[in-house]
């Protein structure tokens, strides 16, 4: 019984990391560029390590960062990550039928279900005779593991960076337009992206840039929900 | 901020985390059908969300004072240009961010 479980795990662990070999290089950078941004910033590599094991969700911890160098403000930041996050809800609901009756593995399924993990577990193909359930974990994991480490040895290495870091935080910028970018490539129209993109820059405008996150929410949610009619009836929404 | 503070800035973002990523499984339960609405919202959110989160980016832009948001603006466009280019995830993401360093810490 033993044996066979362990071949079970095995050929999932052989068949799931091919497709995180890309996820590998990315998070490691961006993990180091989210590390050394929180070593310039004047915080200890327990910092990002704990952060990033907790947290696990790029864009919220560096804006966290913002938010320890700021004063103290608990409901703010509950609100900024409940909006920073709320795309989620939306994988969770995509992948509901994917991680039915996975048991105690559904669990850390649900806690690393990052954008990545999301994409590849929504769409990658498992190989016939490969457990579902060990290969999702394996890719969540792996994926778990890359940001981990990516983000701790970024803390620890940044202190001995020489050169000037002033403008790494364009990282982020970049790793969202790449994103939106092939969101944008996997779509036929992209009323979707367009109503984004308008609904924020508006938001932005009116209401400043500090108080915009909640505005534009409901700007997009209002708008999908007036248009749907016309959107669906276009079609060419991603799967 | 004091550690503890620190500590309850840090637990209410895992919190907020956690919570986007099991309500949908904790409100639909296994077994039951999802709304069609849902399921739209499923599909249709993407696209607007990476929209969101490139404007929210940007947020701190001046069009009107300092660089005008120039740097920014090319960044992102030798960001794009590399990525219809080669489509490479990290490359893009790289030349797009080393770009911009020299940009401000050279130019502007």
């Amino acid at each position: 019984m033993a044996v066979k479980t362990n071949g079970i795990r095995i050929s999932a662990l052989k068949a799931a990391f091919p497709y995180t070999i890309p996820i590998f290089a990315g998070f490691w950078f961006l993990g180091l560029a989210y590390g050394i941004y929180m070593n310039v910033s004047g915080f200890s590599f327990w910092y990002p390590l704990l952060m990033s094991a907790t947290i696990f969700g790029g864009s919220l911890e560096f804006v966290t960062v913002t938010m320890l160098l700021s004063p103290f403000a608990p409901l703010q930041a509950l609100l900024l990550a409940l909006m920073i996050q709320a795309r989620h809800l939306f994988y969770g609901i995509a992948m509901l039928d994917k991680y039915k009756g996975m048991g105690w593995k559904k669990f850390f399924l649900i806690f690393g279900l990052c954008d990545e993990t999301f994409s590849i577990n929504c769409t990658a193909r498992v190989p016939e005779g490969v457990d579902k359930g060990w290969f999702m974990l394996f890719v969540t994991l792996f994926n778990y593991l890359y940001w981990v480490t990516g983000a701790t040895v970024g803390g620890l290495a940044g202190s001995l960076l020489t050169f000037d870091t002033k403008g790494l935080d364009f990282v982020m910028t970049a790793m969202f337009v790449v994103i939106f970018m092939e969101q944008w490539f996997k779509e036929k129209k992209h009323y979707t992206a367009l109503i984004g993109v308008v609904s924020t820059a508006a938001c932005r405008f009116v209401c400043g840039p500090n108080s915009f996150l909640i505005p534009t929410m409901v700007c997009i949610f209002c708008a999908l929900a007036l248009f749907r009619k016309p959107i669906e009836k276009a079609g060419g929404l991603a799967q | 901020m004091t550690l503890l503070e620190q500590v309850v800035t840090v637990g209410v973002c895992v919190l907020g985390t956690v919570t986007t990523r099991a309500l949908p499984f904790l409100v639909f339960s296994e077994g039951r059908p999802t709304p069609k609405f849902v399921q739209y919202l499923g599909k249709a959110l993407p696209a607007a969300i990476f929209g969101m989160l490139v404007v929210y980016c940007l947020k701190n832009v001046d069009l009107l004072a300092g660089s005008h948001g120039l740097p920014e603006f090319i960044g992102i466009a030798v960001t794009a240009a590399l990525h219809l280019w080669r489509r490479q995830m990290l490359l893009s993401i790289a030349g797009g961010t080393l770009c911009y360093m020299l940009l401000v810490q050279l130019v502007f």
